[in-house]
């Protein structure tokens, strides 16, 4: 568990101090949240649905404020900040793309929040064209996003947020609909937004994802953090998956299956165990 | 005679000048549960969209070639009729629920059949129970999260009985433990009950060793069609660039598959593998 730390001089881009938040009486969404995220940290947010994923980040952006405790973005307590104003600090990109496109054509859906945010003309033709090409979008650019497949949608939401260059970057589901291509390519997309020392948190149901390319791991069941840590020690702790609700990644079923001591997420580690165990038939 | 029958399709949406289907061919047998897999935009979701008659009936488009579902040409069928043999799972199960309980969701379908009431009234508690979701029964689909939503929309679809089902992605927006259970359905109904599957699935590692074959389709053509394991320890399937599971990387990387001329797909088959061999 995060241990709870003192307002005054906070160093963290993110923090939640003892938030909760309830829709319906009786019931929390989330309950005594503790939680701080520093700047250049990349951060995957696990759990079942229900367990106060969405929640947890609709307060980051100030969609939702804090019922009890406070949230502080960037040094703003969210409760005195518009959402206009922390939508420049805070980039969310939603998991159903639906529920984000609206405009006419794949390029005007860029140009939306470039313009709304008052970039000049040539600043924002340099970061859609940027954008069009980063995300294998050019050759759509004039089509309206509704033709086009999910995966491709998903990658319009993603390139309509990025190019605003926000410092945190909130990715709800990315890698749903997304072939295996798609995700290295978001893998090494959150790696260089990381080397820019922006500060990504991935929600996300895909382990295999967070166990290969997240270092952090926080955990959720039922409106808690139930874990809050580094992801090879997570991921591995069959009592903590369980209770979770979470599904172990494949290698780490193989660790256990091949008793391997201790468990691992990495493939090379597994590659040179299983070559020793063979080793030791040869003998 | 197969099932489903898919004879030199190829399909062009209006307004596109490139094809998004090219000439493919595939026959299912009845009782199949067939993996259909591939790089997104490859044309699965046009694939699925084909196969309940959805493509060209309601699409339009440049339609060539035939697809053959339970004995019915799709292109001589309207969709209401084709859908009570092929049930389409989609991948954002909110766009298909629009009922104001999830009983009456269920039950919309056979009540359109105009079955006796009894009937319906069996069938909803069966597809309700299979899915796990009879506690749910009073809820509105709105207020349910993403996950549940998606097993209302197969409970309303298994209500109808359809011979085939084709589900596009029906895990994308499930958690783990309940993606595991739908698919575990899946299984169940195709095992016990010889509905045919034919499911789209990006993660391989959950699903690969539940199919009786897989398909892999690359920019609109048919590539790969064959057992799990062949398709999967295949080179062509490596350079496509899906999932391959990581007991087949590490299987591979090892060279086991060529030492015990086995090819597992899972973490548990390798393990046993290992040890039987070791011993």
């Amino acid at each position: 568990m995060v241990t709870s730390r003192p307002f005054e001089g906070v160093e963290e881009l993110i923090l939640f101090e003892d938030v909760s938040y309830s829709y319906s009486p009786g019931r929390y969404a989330i309950e005594h949240i503790n939680l701080s995220i520093d700047k250049g940290e990349v951060v995957a947010i696990l759990g079942e649905n229900g367990a106060g994923k969405t929640t947890l980040i609709k307060h980051i952006n100030g969609l939702l404020k804090p019922q009890s405790g406070f949230v502080i973005v960037s040094g703003m307590n969210t409760k005195d900040t518009t959402v206009a104003t922390l939508a420049r600090h805070v980039g969310l990109v939603f998991q159903n793309p639906d529920h984000q496109l609206f405009a006419e054509t794949v390029e005007k859906e860029i140009m939306f929040a470039l313009t709304n945010f008052n970039f000049p003309e040539d600043e924002i033709s340099r970061r859609v064209d940027w954008a069009l090409k980063e995300f294998g979008l050019l050759e759509y650019k004039d089509r309206p996003p509704f033709l086009l497949s999910g995966g491709e949608r998903k990658r319009l939401a993603l390139a309509s947020v990025l190019c605003y260059d926000p410092q945190i970057v909130i990715l709800d589901e990315p890698t749903t609909g997304q072939d295996y291509r798609q995700k290295l390519h978001l893998a090494s997309l959150i790696k260089k937004l990381n080397s820019e020392s922006k500060t990504v948190v991935v929600v996300t149901h895909d382990i295999e994802f967070a166990a290969d390319f997240i270092p952090r791991s926080i955990i959720m069941s039922k409106g808690r953090v139930i874990a809050d840590g580094d992801s090879e020690e997570l991921l591995t702790n069959r009592e903590l998956l369980m209770s979770a609700s979470l599904i172990p990644p494949q290698l780490v079923e193989l660790s256990w299956d091949l008793a391997l001591n201790p468990p691992t997420i990495h493939f090379d580690e597994i590659v040179s165990s299983v070559k020793k165990l063979l080793e030791g038939k040869k003998a | 005679m197969p099932i489903v029958e898919i004879r030199s399709l190829s399909y062009t949406y209006p307004g596109s000048t490139k094809p998004t289907l090219t000439n493919v061919n595939l026959s299912v047998e009845e009782g199949e549960f067939i993996l259909l897999t591939g790089p997104s935009g490859c044309g699965k979701t046009t694939l699925c969209r084909c196969l309940n008659g959805l493509i060209p009936n309601s699409y339009g488009g440049e339609f060539n070639g035939q697809v053959i579902v339970d004995g019915l040409v799709t292109t001589e069928h309207p969709v209401y009729e084709i859908a009570q043999h092929v049930g389409l799972v989609f991948q954002n199960p909110e766009n298909e629920l629009f009922c104001t309980s999830v009983e009456r969701e269920v039950a919309f379908g056979p009540e359109n059949l105009a079955l006796p009431r009894e009937e319906v009234r069996k069938r909803v508690e069966e597809s309700l129970a299979m899915v796990g979701i009879s506690h749910l029964r009073d809820k509105s689909p709105e207020e349910l999260s993403g996950g549940e939503q998606q097993k209302v929309a197969i409970a309303a679809l298994l209500a109808m009985k359809p011979k085939i089902l084709v589900l596009d992605e029906p895990t994308a927006n499930l958690d783990p433990a309940s993606a595991q259970s739908v698919l575990n359905t899946l299984l169940k109904l195709n095992e016990e009950s010889g509905v045919t599957m034919i499911l789209v699935e990006h993660r391989l590692e959950m699903v690969a060793h539940m199919a009786h074959r897989c398909a892999i389709l690359n920019e609109g053509r048919l590539v790969l069609v064959g057992k799990p394991e062949d398709v999967l320890y295949s080179d062509e399937a490596e350079a496509i660039g899906i999932g391959i599971p990581k007991v087949v990387q590490v299987t591979k990387a090892l060279g086991i598959n060529k030492m015990t001329g086995k090819c597992p797909l899972t973490s548990w088959s390798l393990a046993d593998l290992l040890r039987v061999w070791k011993n």
